[in-house]
């Protein structure tokens, strides 16, 4: 459990509304479940509200989320706060979710979360330039590619101090940054090539 | 060792294609209308004495599952819900599996749905998941594409499939708490009874799997249950994704036969642990909620769910978290209970109160600050977490926090006494000369 509000009201922007590429993208999505269960949708159209505010939920557009699915404000509002992956104030260009369990902690995640702390800012500080936020999350999901942080829509796996400075850099001087291993290595294949699955050619 | 060609995941390192073409090639796909043509009973025998357990947690077997789902329709839809919300901390093989061999997941959720009358299936992917989940999007566009699926394929049987995803919450891991967030609602799990096969999604019959537990099920019933049933030990059939992450020299993923020794598992994929056999202190053999498992234990340890639970621990889903002899157990575990804590989603007190409660209470034993005595009462408090809450979530969390105390008991005395010696971290101040 964790404390989740909104952003104070100087944050809040006056008002939302889906472009007409998203409001069709959305019915779109309402149109995969069952007639009157039109509410499954609510998640990956608060995620597409998500994107087009910049990275964050505003309560305009929680709303609007609301009103284009027929259920009432606290509907959504109760999904939009729960759910850790909706962002509920405003995020850098380039938002850091730096893994901070025991996996990547047992193989140096947390000299990762240091430089987090001291490239950045404190957890949601964004950086002057607009470019820059981070949060600590739980389990990503690539325990063997340890340590790792999510960029965005992007997973960065195998960081070093070095490597993930790099990164950042990289992002803030808008250069191209590759995804992935950032060590030699095949995915999820142990380093030097795999043990397993060498006779398989297609 | 298992063999190459009694793998299943051919394309686990994503080293060759993933779309149609490319599972076409390494079998997906092949005869499936034969499959269904045998008929739903003969689909459930297979996978019955396939001997398959659950991949997802708790092995409860798979076709004894699909068994439950009622033979005829009362005028209710039928639906199968794959679980691809994947976060148990050190898991990480589902998303090998939609990223890599895509078809395979689909291919099981037609003849899974088929076995159980069911012409809808969802699949809920983990929000963080959105590569994956654009891949695994992309491949069903393709099956539709090659009429494999929808609702006039060359099949034979109408069926419709949605990949539909989370925002970041572990909870939706439990599997009514997943039907609850796929209705659009707060991850919070459901009482039981009534059971998902009789009530679950929008109020229908449903059945709720684990990825990998679907994506074997084609392979299987191409293969016979024989050939699976050959694989690992009785009761522990078949072939599993390890994930072997933490203190080993190279963490990878790796497709092994169930019953492999663990110290085999690790030296012949990850190159062993760090410094040697010897320098392991620990290993949490099955996921974060599953008991650690001391040094000393894991010589003659075999990877399945009898040999794991012999030791108290269980297999989990199969994700081997190493420790080795510098590790900070107290406070590994802590990170651990904070995790609990992060992710309960707070419907019942002894969960939501008790997460943090241990939490903290680690935090102080990390350190030393802590009385003896407490160490009982944290162990009197997982009893009173275990088994009092609507989901497992409490049990996964009290669990990790027994095998500590079962196991490191005197390293957190050590540290009390450690700490007692000298309360006072900072040096005494010298006179002024």
């Amino acid at each position: 459990m964790a404390v989740r509000r909104l952003a104070p009201p100087e944050l809040q922007p006056k008002e939302f509304s889906f472009t007409p590429e998203n409001l069709d993208w959305a019915k779109a999505q309402i149109a995969k479940y069952p007639e009157g269960r039109q509410r499954s949708a609510i998640i990956p159209i608060l995620w597409r509200a998500q994107k087009q505010a910049g990275g964050w939920l505003p309560q305009k557009a929680i709303e609007h989320v609301a009103a284009l699915l027929g259920v009432a404000n606290i509907r959504a509002l109760e999904v939009a706060t729960f759910y850790t992956m909706f962002n509920l104030e405003p995020v850098g260009e380039f938002h850091v979710q730096m893994c901070g369990t025991t996996p990547c902690l047992l193989r140096g995640g947390g000299a990762l979360l240091k430089l987090c702390h001291e490239r950045i800012g404190e957890p949601m500080h964004v950086t002057a330039d607009g470019k820059l936020s981070w949060v600590e999350v739980e389990c990503l999901g690539a325990c063997v590619n340890a340590p790792v942080a999510q960029i965005n829509d992007d997973y960065y796996e195998d960081l070093s101090p070095e490597t993930f400075t790099k990164i950042l850099d990289d992002l803030s001087a808008g250069k191209e940054v590759k995804p992935g291993p950032q060590i030699d290595r095949q995915l999820s294949a142990p380093v030097g090539g795999a043990t397993t699955l060498k006779s398989v050619k297609a | 060792m298992l063999e190459d060609k009694d793998r299943i995941f051919k394309n686990l390192y994503g080293l060759h294609d993933w779309g149609l073409k490319g599972a076409r090639a390494r079998g997906a796909w092949d005869g499936t209308k034969g499959i269904l043509d045998k008929g739903r009973d003969w689909i459930i025998n297979e996978m019955k004495a396939s001997g398959l357990r659950g991949r997802g947690g708790a092995g409860f077997p798979t076709g004894l599952k699909w068994s439950f789902m009622p033979k005829q329709s009362d005028g209710r839809p039928h639906y199968l819900v794959v679980n691809a919300d994947e976060s148990e901390p050190g898991t990480c093989k589902d998303r090998e599996i939609m990223r890599h061999d895509p078809h395979l997941l689909i291919e099981g959720c037609m003849i899974a749905s088929f076995a159980m009358g069911a012409s809808h299936c969802y699949i809920y992917v983990r929000g963080e998941f959105i590569r994956e989940r654009e891949r695994l999007q992309a491949a069903v566009d393709q099956a539709y594409e090659a009429r494999l699926i929808g609702k006039d394929n060359v099949n034979g049987y109408p069926f419709d499939l949605v990949v539909h995803h989370g925002a970041g919450a572990y909870i939706c891991g439990e599997e009514t708490a997943l039907l609850e967030s796929l209705e659009g609602k707060k991850g919070q799990p459901r009482l039981k009874p009534p059971f998902p096969a009789n009530m679950g999604l929008y109020g229908c019959p449903t059945t709720v799997n684990n990825v990998e537990s679907i994506a074997v099920v084609p392979d299987i019933l191409r293969r016979g249950a024989a050939w699976f049933a050959s694989i690992g030990r009785p009761n522990n059939t078949g072939t599993k994704l390890f994930c072997l992450s933490g203190h080993v020299e190279r963490p990878c993923n790796v497709e092994e036969a169930m019953g492999i020794p663990l110290r085999e598992l690790l030296e012949k994929h990850a190159g062993g642990v760090r410094g040697g056999w010897d320098n392991l202190l620990a290993v949490i053999p099955g996921g974060s909620s599953m008991p650690l498992i001391p040094a000393h234990q894991c010589d003659q340890l075999l990877m399945d769910f009898d040999g794991l639970r012999e030791l108290k621990s269980a297999l989990g889903t199969a994700a081997v978290i190493v420790m080795d002899k510098s590790t900070d157990i107290v406070a590994a575990m802590a990170r651990i209970s904070y995790f609990y804590k992060h992710e309960s989603c707070g419907q019942c007190t002894p969960c939501r109160e008790g997460m943090g409660w241990m939490w903290r209470v680690l935090l102080r034993m990390a350190e030393g600050r802590a009385h003896k005595r407490e160490i009982d009462m944290l162990w009197e408090v997982t009893t009173q977490i275990e088994g009092h809450t609507i989901c497992a979530f409490g049990d996964g969390a009290a669990w990790p926090v027994q095998g500590l105390l079962r196991h490191f008991r005197p390293e957190i005395e050590r540290r009390i006494d450690a700490y007692t010696a000298n309360p006072h971290p900072e040096p005494v101040r010298v006179a002024a000369e």
